[in-house]
């Protein structure tokens, strides 16, 4: 690492919310100008710190969504309550600045450059989005590697990311668009024995979403048969 | 001060009632610092252990036929909110260690789950610490430390032990877990005693 | 809600100038060895907590102090950090 960009991730950055989009009624993606940004792995996530006017400060993690060489992106999902999620997808607009502290995060990360092993993505709610960093990288990058998505989301209309998930597999858990094949209803074993890589190919698995999601979900995988030291973990509390 | 975050608020507001930078939340934020314990009312017990080695203990029935108190109190919370206007239901420590036979100084308060925190003896005394089993009327929610926990209003929150289990009296003080990690020692809002050195 | 070290990894990061999420270290209560991205963290506390995924042990804490991070490493036994 040069040390310019250690530094970079040392302290906390100005950034400037250059464009903000809609995903979804609920959703919207954040992308952010950060001069000096060092680049990002697919999978890494950020600091994000807001100031407000009287100096109170309030400080969450925010996974990219963007691929890496693309321009930092968050995508945000509002938390009834919440104290940052509502700012961030309802009040901020383009021109408004944040802080920033990353890229960090060594261990959720996918590269190219691992040893063949079929990949699987299992996401729950907002948990899709830094493994569509890693998609997207996978797809730009051309990669070999046999990889699969599977998203867990509430209902049709707070799927993020459409256009790029169309082929994947979506788990709707409480309405499923009209026609949809199977009942809303959350992954288990049967979903997972068809569509999750077998053991036996020693696949790989990053479980992303609520801390509720991911510790059912990397359940289900160990009851499936794959190694504990196989399924990447991160939990968003 | 740094980048401001246009129209970003966060939850606190500011009043005169508050003790240095602090903000008032209207909520009632958990803070965790690890798994919370489930524990039943007919296991639960509590002790108070002396200088001496005296062991002092009462079940959940001893403690509810002891007279209660109802504190309405502010909290205040290292991570700067703090809460107007708090009800509780609880025992006080003076009725408590009315008939403790005690010369020390300190408490080291601990919890079940493993948690402690240090306060001397004298902050327990004279209508200031309760042991509370109630919040709004309703018995006091696990994630919120029941099914008791300490009371100390006057500290700053840490202080106020969630699944509170017993209390060493000693001749020494011993630091707890915030305490060792560096926060201060006291503890006291109104000093703004939050870290080491304070 | 606990969520996984490698959630901490931006005030590891501050803390030890470099990523630390793949340093293993050693549980001081029970032997367990493991990445510190796997620890179980707390960090809606008053500072961010670390604790063994076996046996809950407190590994380590970092408290945020003005002007300094406060670091109390007394959980673990061993912290081994790739170069
Ligand atoms: C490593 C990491 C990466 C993350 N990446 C993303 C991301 O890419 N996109 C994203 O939208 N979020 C992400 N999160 C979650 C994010 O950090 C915040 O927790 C979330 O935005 C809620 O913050 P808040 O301030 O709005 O709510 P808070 O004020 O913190 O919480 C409000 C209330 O809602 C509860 N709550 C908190 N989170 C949830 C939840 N997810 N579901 C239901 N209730 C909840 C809290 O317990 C509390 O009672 C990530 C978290 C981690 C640890
Ligand atoms: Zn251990």
């Amino acid at each position: 690492m040069a040390p310019a960009a250690l530094l970079q991730r040392l302290t906390w950055l100005p950034a400037v919310i250059a464009e903000a989009r809609a995903e979804t009624p609920q959703a919207r993606t954040l992308v952010l100008d950060v001069p000096g940004w060092p680049g990002h792995r697919a999978g890494q996530h950020v600091d994000v710190r807001l100031t407000a006017g009287d100096g109170y400060q309030a400080v969450r993690s925010y996974s990219l969504a963007s691929a890496p060489g693309e321009q930092p992106a968050i995508t945000v999902a509002r938390v009834a309550d919440g104290e940052v999620s509502p700012y961030l997808v309802d009040v901020a607009r383009p021109g408004d600045r944040v802080e920033i502290r990353g890229p960090v995060g060594g261990y959720f990360v996918w590269e190219p450059a691992m040893p063949y092993r079929p990949v699987l993505l299992v996401g729950g709610g907002s948990g899709v989005v830094p493994l569509r960093s890693i998609l997207r990288h996978h797809r730009q990058s051309a990669d070999p590697t046999p990889m699969r998505l599977v998203y867990s989301v509430r209902a049709p209309e707070l799927v993020i990311y459409r256009e790029e998930l169309q082929a994947e597999h979506l788990v709707y858990t409480r309405t499923t668009p009209p026609g949809w094949p199977r009942p809303a209803g959350h992954i288990d074993q049967g979903l997972l024995r068809e569509v999750a890589w077998p053991p036996v190919d020693s696949p790989l698995a990053y479980v992303c979403g609520p801390t509720a999601f991911v510790e059912h979900l990397s359940g289900a995988l160990l009851d499936l048969g794959y190694r504990a030291g196989d399924i990447r973990t991160e939990r968003y509390g | 001060m740094s980048v401001i975050s246009q129209g970003f608020q966060g939850r606190g507001r500011r009043d005169d009632r508050l003790p240095p930078g602090q903000y008032e939340t209207h909520d009632f934020p958990v803070l965790s610092a690890g798994p919370t314990p489930y524990i039943s009312v007919d296991e639960w017990q509590f002790t108070i252990d002396t200088e001496d080695g005296a062991r002092h203990t009462w079940s959940w029935q001893d403690l509810m036929a002891l007279p209660k108190s109802t504190p309405h109190v502010d909290i205040h919370c290292v991570t700067r909110w703090s809460k107007f206007d708090t009800d509780w239901e609880g025992v006080s420590l003076d009725v408590l260690l009315e008939d403790v036979e005690s010369a020390a100084e300190y408490a080291l308060v601990s919890s079940y789950g493993g948690y402690t925190t240090n306060l001397p003896l004298e902050d327990l005394l004279d209508g200031k610490a309760w042991i509370a089993y109630a919040f709004d009327g309703r018995p006091l929610a696990p994630e919120h430390g029941g099914p008791a926990r300490l009371l100390v209003p006057h500290l700053y929150f840490w202080k106020s032990a969630k699944w509170v289990r017993g209390i060493r009296l000693l001749d020494q003080d011993e630091p707890g877990f915030w305490e060792t990690a560096g926060y201060h020692n006291y503890g006291d809002p109104w000093h703004e005693q939050r870290y080491w050195g304070d | 809600m606990h969520v996984d070290g490698n959630a901490a990894a931006g005030l590891l990061t501050q803390v030890f100038a470099r990523d630390m999420t793949g340093a293993h270290g050693t549980c001081g209560s029970c032997g367990h060895n493991g990445p510190l991205a796997e620890a179980v963290v707390y960090g809606e506390a008053a500072g961010t907590v670390f604790r063994c995924p076996t046996c809950d042990n407190v590994l380590m804490t970092l408290v945020e102090a003005p002007g300094r991070i406060l670091a109390r490493l007394a959980g673990l036994r061993w912290l081994a950090v790739p170069i």
